[in-house]
């Protein structure tokens, strides 16, 4: 199958278009039975309680609204250090998720912390800007100390067929990140069929990202279990002919812990073990966090405690 | 980091087995003559659980004279929409006891609970609100103005889907007016036995559904009983065979589900990840213990050395284990004698040379486990291409063109199922145009539901349950 040759050195739009569109398609209806069936395993006790540490360790706390005060990104990144600060044991989430202008505040705030700093940049969320303004956009990131960039590719270069287009712009923003990680949105929800979630894959990792994240949170339908069950597949395949591991982000959508095992689970079946890690799987999200924190709870004494106690940011 | 499920087992709290079972005729659980018994047991474990009456002739006798009765004087004359009520009280009691079901199927049986949880249950009521809703329409089924039922059917069924073959035998069979003497298989009673006592909580009249447990021997006693008008069997070509002489020149009518040798045809443009799946789907599911299964996988030389690896990767994620837990993908092997079969068969790959491989896992001391086994290289001329194994084993066999995908697919004593993976539509079309198979799944497997009619060519069996073609199995 053509998605097994390697890639050529120099990418053509005809060598792009003819590697995207050899890949294998993907069936809809057996893409959502798969990951139906995986959504019911049934994760309890010890599992269960590892499972809670790992999510928290991979959540990406976000706070993407044309509201974002200093103030709140600050008391979002004292959360992220320090989730619940009844519970030391907790561990700090992967990364804190904001807009450009807000890196500064973000960075100064989280500094010895060890958590993170991801901007999303490049005309977040429609991506609609030409090309030097994203770049000038990811380089400001950079600069205020972004180590994580969430990109948002050009949907309507993709569905117009543009896929060079698309590729060189991942070229470009992948330099301008310098040594900041790379996350490519692919923006599922405006791609709509699988088969186009699975060629934005390949191209995102062909053009250098390293992860591939679902959705801005800001399109519904956001994350769903297929779509990402169809991104970890891209990234195993991607593996296995390159041996480079791409990492996934879904974001948008994912509320509850059940949702966020559900995704744990399609990591460990479809991607494999190795993907268990905040380097190569992360979770975009801000409710999530508490709901997280609350099973934690339950797990450990027995009892549900209100939501009344746990900070609200 | 590695991610162990913890074991998420279901509870057995829901059901209460009790010691003996009897026999269910006329309405009211009665003794053997015999004073026989036999034990069902867990395959997961071999623990006993329950010791079951063993009919002889003249329970069968007893059985037949009351579902003659009931047909004549209550079932037969009763309206067809109130036939339909009691059908509808029983799927919805089915669905009210679906739990306690599904547990007590998965522990007589030692299929995992998230099939018979998510697969045999809602399709068991599936099956009798579906024909529920045709027995006040048979006058506009196709066969005439007044259809009549044929009266007393004999229905012998096999241990693969116990509680699912009892469904796909009565629900038609009362719909159309007829009155059923039941055999449930020698090793999975216990479900049949609950339905009996669903019976009862349905208020269905006594001696419409009978219910007899047994062996061979009672199976061979009710086919062959001058009182019955019609036979249905599922089962194995073998008995299916005996049983189609037995019934030779009598006005007996006869419907046959016999064995399968299904082909799955994957082609090179076939959407791999899912046609992985539904390999592993048809082939895997149930263990194997599947007449329909896909137990050919025909994969296009051009792809085979990339779909195999995908196969093998994908087959070593599946979790073989207790029954009960929730997480398990792979169950037991129904019985000792099975397991036997199982083993002896693909044992002749083996002097055959052809290659084999599972995953590694660990099978359960106690109980009849067979790991899954994929056997490639594997020519028409072997045995595991041609005779049924019914357990986890996959022989891979691959083509170069279509027409040799046909061919290889056609070229078999059965015809019972076959599916097909391409993305091109006009491939899809012109291969299924061509199987000789009675169920042909196009980029999926071992899908089931009670409006589609099932069965086979060839060996595979004649008559065809499910659907409207169903009915036809039992009217006159």
């Amino acid at each position: 199958m053509s998605h097994t040759a390697t890639a050529p050195e120099a990418t053509t739009e005809h060598a792009l278009r003819a590697f995207l569109h050899g890949l294998p398609g993907v069936d809809e209806v057996g893409a959502r039975a798969r990951a139906q069936d995986l959504s019911t395993r049934s994760i309890k006790t010890t599992a269960k309680a590892a499972a809670i540490d790992l999510a928290i360790s991979m959540v990406d706390l976000t706070t993407l609204e044309g509201a974002d005060t200093p103030g709140k990104v600050r008391s979002l990144c004292a959360k992220a250090a320090l989730p619940d600060p009844a519970d030391r044991s907790v561990p700090k989430v992967g990364a804190v998720c904001v807009y450009p202008d807000m890196v500064a505040t973000a960075v100064e705030a989280l500094r010895g912390t060890g958590v993170g700093v991801a901007s999303v940049a490049t005309a977040f969320p429609a991506g609609r800007a030409p090309l030097e303004v994203k770049l000038a956009d990811t380089r400001r990131a950079v600069a205020d100390g972004a180590g994580e960039i969430d990109m948002v590719i050009d949907r309507g270069a993709f569905l117009s067929g543009d896929l060079l287009k698309v590729h060189e712009e991942i070229v470009a923003v992948k330099e301008a990140c310098g040594a900041a990680h790379l996350k490519v949105i692919l923006e599922t929800g405006e791609l709509v069929t699988y088969d186009n979630v699975r060629r934005a894959s390949h191209l995102a990792m062909r053009a250098g990202g390293d992860f591939i994240k679902t959705s801005t949170g800001k399109v519904s339908p956001a994350a769903t279990l297929p779509v990402t069950l169809v991104m970890l597949e891209a990234v195993r395949d991607h593996h296995a002919t390159t041996g480079r591991r791409v990492g996934v982000k879904p974001a948008g959508g994912i509320r509850t812990t059940k949702d966020a095992l559900r995704n744990l689970v399609l990591v460990n079946e479809i991607a494999g073990p190795e993907w268990l890690t905040p380097d190569l799987f992360r979770i975009g999200a801000s409710s999530l966090l508490n709901d997280l924190l609350m099973q934690r709870t339950r797990l450990s004494t027995g009892t549900y405690p209100g939501p009344d106690y746990y900070t609200q940011d | 980091m590695i991610f162990e499920y913890a074991p998420a087992p279901e509870s057995r709290s829901v059901v209460s087995l009790r010691e003996t079972y009897d026999l269910f005729v006329d309405g009211e659980f009665t003794p053997a003559s015999s004073g026989e018994y036999l034990t069902s047991l867990n395959p997961a474990d071999e623990e006993k659980l329950a010791q079951v009456a063993v009919a002889g002739e003249a329970d069968v006798d007893r059985a037949v004279a009351a579902a003659r009765r009931a047909q004549e004087t209550v079932w037969g004359r009763m309206s067809g929409a109130e036939r339909g009520k009691y059908l509808f009280r029983i799927a919805r009691i089915i669905q009210e006891r679906s739990r306690e079901l599904a547990v007590l199927e998965t522990l007589d049986n030692g299929k995992p609970i998230k099939e018979t949880r998510d697969v045999d249950l809602p399709l068991v009521a599936a099956h009798f609100f579906y024909y529920a809703g045709w027995a006040d329409k048979l006058a506009h089924a196709g066969f005439g103005p007044d259809p009549r039922p044929l009266g007393v059917a004999a229905q012998v069924i096999p241990w693969n889907f116990p509680l699912l073959m009892l469904a796909w035998k009565i629900a038609p069979a009362l719909a159309t007016g007829n009155t059923v003497v039941l055999k449930p298989a020698e090793t999975t009673p216990l479900t049949a036995l609950v339905f009996a006592e669903i019976c009862q909580e349905a208020d269905l009249p006594p001696g419409v559904v009978n219910i007899l447990t047994g062996a061979g021997e009672t199976g061979r006693a009710l086919v062959e009983h001058p009182g019955t008008d019609k036979v249905a069997f599922t089962g194995s070509t073998e008995v299916g065979r005996r049983i189609a002489r037995a019934v030779a020149g009598t006005d007996k009518r006869l419907t046959l589900e016999l064995g399968g040798k299904g082909a799955n045809i994957v082609y090179d443009d076939a959407a791999i990840d899912q046609a992985v799946e539904g390999v592993v789907t048809g082939i895997f599911f149930n263990q194997g213990h599947v007449c329909c299964a896909g137990s050919r996988l025909l994969v296009q030389e051009s792809i085979a050395a990339e779909f195999l690896p995908r196969l093998r990767a994908r087959i070593e994620k599946l979790r073989l284990g207790d029954p009960l837990d929730k997480n398990t993908d792979i169950g037991a092997i129904n019985s000792a004698a099975q397991l036997e079969r199982v083993r002896a068969l693909t044992d002749t790959a083996d002097e055959e040379g052809v290659e084999r491989w599972s995953p590694a896992c660990d099978l359960p001391e106690r109980g009849y486990w067979f790991a899954p086994t994929v056997l490639t290289g594997v020519g028409q001329s072997h045995r595991v291409a041609r005779e049924e194994i019914f357990g986890p084993v996959l022989s891979v066999l691959t083509f170069r063109t279509p027409e040799e995908a046909v061919a290889k697919a056609n070229n078999t004593a059965y015809g019972l199922s076959a599916g097909v993976w391409t993305e091109k539509g006009s491939r899809m079309l012109w291969t299924a145009e061509r199987l000789r198979a009675g169920v042909i799944w196009s980029n999926t497997f071992n899908k089931f539901d009670p409006t589609s009619p099932f069965g086979g060519y060839k060996e595979s069996g004649y008559g065809r349950e499910g659907g409207r073609h169903g009915l036809e199995a039992y009217l006159g």
